[in-house]
């Protein structure tokens, strides 16, 4: 017996297109809100992590059975920096904003010698210290969005040049579909904006144009096929989606099973990373079905193809002749 | 000429053969086949910038600094006995320090962070600043305002009576107002000068005494026997530097004078306290003229010293200088802080020391370290620290390990399951495409982190679907009822357009991420690189050259296991 799933689907996925807008429009109105609840909640429209802010975050391990409170007790109770828990239950971070003209060790180190007078902690090893000053965190910032930009415009050039300026657009569209998608999902979950979650977050436009790309390039084979101009567009993209279908669950699944791996064994520091990466796959592959594909017959039927666009400036020209003769 | 199926394994075998040699020699030189992130062996890492708050450098002085201390703080960690530290400037006015698993990380701070500027300056007797010292009152509290200061809640305040006794306390006319310290010696005779000042003092605090209530400053200082110097309660240590760092009150100093503090407490009778002194300005030798320094052990008070070695030159000075000051005192100040201030016995040559009190013979070691290595430009300040300790190291490398490997193996089962024998041809190709990706890290010499990891990762999964892409290609042309051999063939030509697209996308997000981002998101971005050049060719070129060998020995009529 040969495994071959989804062997000869005929999904109509464009005819559930309408159905995918409104429920993509639902999950990135969520997230939109969960953004605006954030800057009038938090201050901020996500969580920023110290990477960001500027500030200090200490992982320390503390003897088995403190609690949080304990924690928080010993570091000055209603004025303690936030604590949270941190993979195994007896390690906890802790984050002291930045303070002006203080230097890092000197937040550090107060915060250590609180832990050691506390009688209810006792013997602790600090397993990580980060210090970011303030302007290191805005200029990372920028530079995150910098690099988003670029890659963006540089794909957008590059697919236009691959295949026609309106894959391209579509393809873009479709990443900043799943971009905001994530940062909404980001934002509803207060995830923290560390730099490898900027990674991430990267990684998944990736990923998404990965995926896209192998679909439009059935597309662009079937079309270049003999007749392909011709057919019905919504049939050849139907078409064209379900004959890579068997590759897109293979590929999805498998980078699934691997980050599903990662996230279950792979230790606390990676986790908030391997989540997004998920998150980025799952709505990476919905998008190259429902986002990019859709998106691409609504720019032709808008704008017409490039053959339509020729044909017109041919026509356009001819008339123009005709006219001109008389004269 | 790279099609015929010799040349291909030949090639196929060259690569891996060197990306064993590069590993194989990580492994000699380091113990590992692929150098490690700090967050992944544990280990420190610094960002240092110039210390410049009023902003009045200029980028290239700043840029000029970055670079000497560079060399400085190269040669500092060269003597700490780091392996492989890394001291690199990025950008303009940036310094990295990077060093691998330091496990004291105070001292490794010190270390890097130290200005180091050494300098002996000559002390003036307290005389010198007194007619200055109400000066810095007023400035303090024309600066701050009274009612800041009132809200410190510290005994500034004294009523214009209060004031005299302070006045006396402070220049000890009267020997019962000694304050309580244990001092043997007969209360120091008050120099006329001295008298004047204070006379002086009375005169202005009589014409405004509203204002003259408030000493914010004189309040803080007591009488030692020390010449040139005072003394304060080290609990009153960080108000009274705050307040002389004031440029108000620097701007009324006397223009030859500074007032400068000892760099650590020291106990009289139970209780700490801080050293003032009053100093000449300038320095008049500085560390530029030393040539060694070496930490001791002073035998007879059982103090660690650092003894140093100036240049001719220096010496020269040196003797000169205490030539003519036997019996007074010099400080010697390491970054603007008094570490001793000795009574000159004799004249001194090219060759001194320096008494470092109650500290370690690990301190001396080390100021001993930073004084042969030299003062840095300017004073620099940490912009970034991130210190992860050796055992969380550890932790995330075995999770990180076992992590992928499980991943790897899922992948392995999944291709053989769905694919058959051909899963077992992109096993191996991907065993190849495993073996590149090391090499190529140890060929580049980059730094495998835990963000990297997961680029690696990913970068598997993409090698992973160029296979897919391919197989599933041959699927659909043997479903059509092509021939074995042609399937193949039009699989590899139909996937590649496919493959190439979606490789040079990430490639062109990977390398933009380098270009633009700095740490954790460069090493991902530089294995994910790595990993997509690699699955490219195990894609297109292992892949498809374990598939020729294999149909090698086929008739046209035999079927392929996919």
């Amino acid at each position: 017996m040969k495994f071959w799933i989804f062997r000869n689907a005929r999904y109509p996925f464009l005819e559930w297109r309408k159905k995918a807008y409104v429920f993509s429009a639902t999950v990135l109105s969520i997230g939109i809100l969960a953004m605006v609840a954030n800057v009038i909640l938090i201050g901020n429209w996500q969580s920023y992590g110290v990477d960001f802010t500027g500030g200090t975050r200490i992982l320390v391990e503390l003897p088995e059975g403190v609690t949080e409170a304990e924690l928080r007790e010993a570091l000055g109770g209603a004025e303690a920096p936030p604590v949270s828990r941190f993979g195994a239950e007896n390690e906890f971070t802790i984050r002291a904003p930045a303070e002006e003209g203080v230097a890092a060790e000197v937040v550090a180190n107060r915060i250590r010698d609180q832990i050691a007078a506390s009688p209810a902690i006792g013997e602790f090893e600090v397993l990580q210290t980060e210090f970011v000053g303030p302007t290191i965190g805005a200029e990372l910032q920028q530079q995150a969005l910098l690099a988003i930009l670029i890659s963006f415009f540089a794909t957008l050039i590059y697919l236009a040049f691959r295949f026609e300026f309106r894959f391209g657009l579509a393809s873009i569209i479709a990443t900043v579909h799943d971009i905001v998608l994530t940062l909404g999902f980001l934002a509803l979950f207060r995830v923290e904006i560390s730099l490898p979650t900027v990674a991430a977050v990267l990684t998944i436009i990736g990923y998404s144009l990965n995926d896209t790309i192998v679909v439009f390039d059935r597309i662009r084979e079937n079309l270049n096929k003999k007749g392909g101009r011709r057919e019905d567009p919504v049939k050849l993209i139907n078409r064209s989606i379900n004959e890579v279908l068997p590759r897109t669950v293979l590929t999805s699944g498998t980078t699934l099973a691997v980050l599903l791996a990662l996230l279950i064994l792979g230790g606390a520091v990676i986790r908030d990373f391997t989540i997004v990466l998920i998150l980025g796959v799952i709505i990476g592959t919905y998008s190259s079905i429902f986002v990019a594909s859709p998106a691409l017959l609504e720019i032709q039927k808008k704008f017409g193809t490039k053959e339509e666009a020729e044909r017109k400036k041919r026509q356009r020209s001819r008339k123009k002749k005709k006219e001109a003769i008389p004269v | 000429m790279f099609s015929s199926i010799r040349v291909r394994i030949i090639l196929i075998l060259a690569v891996i053969g060197f990306s064993g040699w590069y590993l194989y020699s990580n492994y000699q030189q380091t113990g590992s086949i692929v150098k490690l992130g700090l967050d992944l062996q544990g280990g420190m890492h610094l960002v240092l910038e110039v210390d410049d708050p009023d902003g009045t450098m200029s980028l290239e002085a700043r840029s000029d600094a970055i670079d000497r201390s560079e060399r400085i703080i190269r040669n500092r960690i060269d003597e700490l006995g780091v392996e492989e530290p890394i001291v690199q400037k990025v950008g303009q006015d940036r310094l990295i320090v990077e060093l691998a698993g330091v496990d004291d990380e105070e001292r490794a701070r010190e270390l890097v962070g130290q200005t180091a500027m050494l300098e002996w300056k000559l002390v003036r007797p307290i005389s010198q600043v007194e007619a200055a010292l109400s000066r810095i009152d007023r400035a303090i509290v024309a600066t701050l305002g009274a009612d800041s200061l009132r809200a410190l809640g510290r005994a500034v305040e004294v009523s214009p009576e209060e004031a005299d006794e302070v006045a006396d306390l402070l220049f000890r006319t009267d020997p019962d107002q000694e304050p309580a310290e244990p001092e043997e010696e007969d209360p120091q005779v008050v120099d006329e000068e001295a008298e004047a000042a204070l006379q002086e003092l009375e005169a202005e605090a009589d014409l405004a005494a509203e204002e003259m209530a408030l000493r914010p400053f004189t309040s803080l200082l007591l009488t030692s026997d020390g010449d040139g110097e005072f003394l304060l309660l080290n609990e009153d240590f960080a108000l009274a530097r705050s307040f002389l760092e004031l440029p108000e009150v620097q701007a009324v100093l006397p223009r030859e004078i500074s007032l400068q503090f000892h760099w650590e407490p020291v106990a009289i009778g139970g209780r700490l306290y801080r050293a003032l002194y009053v100093l000449e300005r300038n320095p008049f030798i500085t560390g530029e003229m030393l040539e060694d320094a070496t930490a001791t052990r002073d035998q007879q008070f059982n103090q660690a010293i650092v003894q140093f070695q100036l240049s001719r030159a220096g010496g020269r000075l040196f003797g000169d200088v205490t030539g003519r000051h036997i019996g007074d005192r010099i400080a010697i100040l390491l970054d603007n802080e008094v570490v001793s201030a000795p009574v000159v016995r004799s004249r001194i040559g090219a060759r001194g020391q320096i008494e470092l009190g109650q500290q370690d013979m690990e301190e001396a070691r080390d100021l001993a370290l930073v004084l042969r290595a030299g003062a840095l430009p300017a004073p620099l300040r940490i912009m970034e620290e991130r210190t992860v300790g050796p055992s969380l190291g550890q932790d995330s490398i075995d999770q990180g390990m076992r992590a992928g490997l499980i991943g790897l193996v899922m992948i392995l089962l999944i291709m053989i399951a769905y694919y058959r024998f051909t899963g077992v041809l992109a096993v191996l190709a991907l065993s190849v495409y495993v073996a590149l990706v090391l090499g190529g890290l140890a060929a580049l010499n980059a730094t495998l982190t835990l963000p990297g990891i997961a680029g690696l990762i990913l970068s598997i999964g993409m090698a992973v679907d160029a296979n897919v892409l391919i197989f599933e290609r041959i699927r659909e042309e043997l479903a059509e009822g092509r021939a074995v051999r042609t399937a193949v063939d039009e699989g590899f030509g139909h996937a590649l357009s496919a493959i190439v697209d979606a490789n040079i996308t990430t490639l062109i997000t990977a390398l933009i991420l380098f270009q633009f981002g700095t740490g954790p998101v460069r090493g991902f971005a530089v294995t994910l690189s790595i990993g997509i050049i690699a699955s490219f060719f195990t894609a297109l070129y292992v892949t498809r050259t374990l598939y020729l060998v294999y149909l090698r020995g086929k008739k046209a009529q035999d079927t392929l296991s996919i």
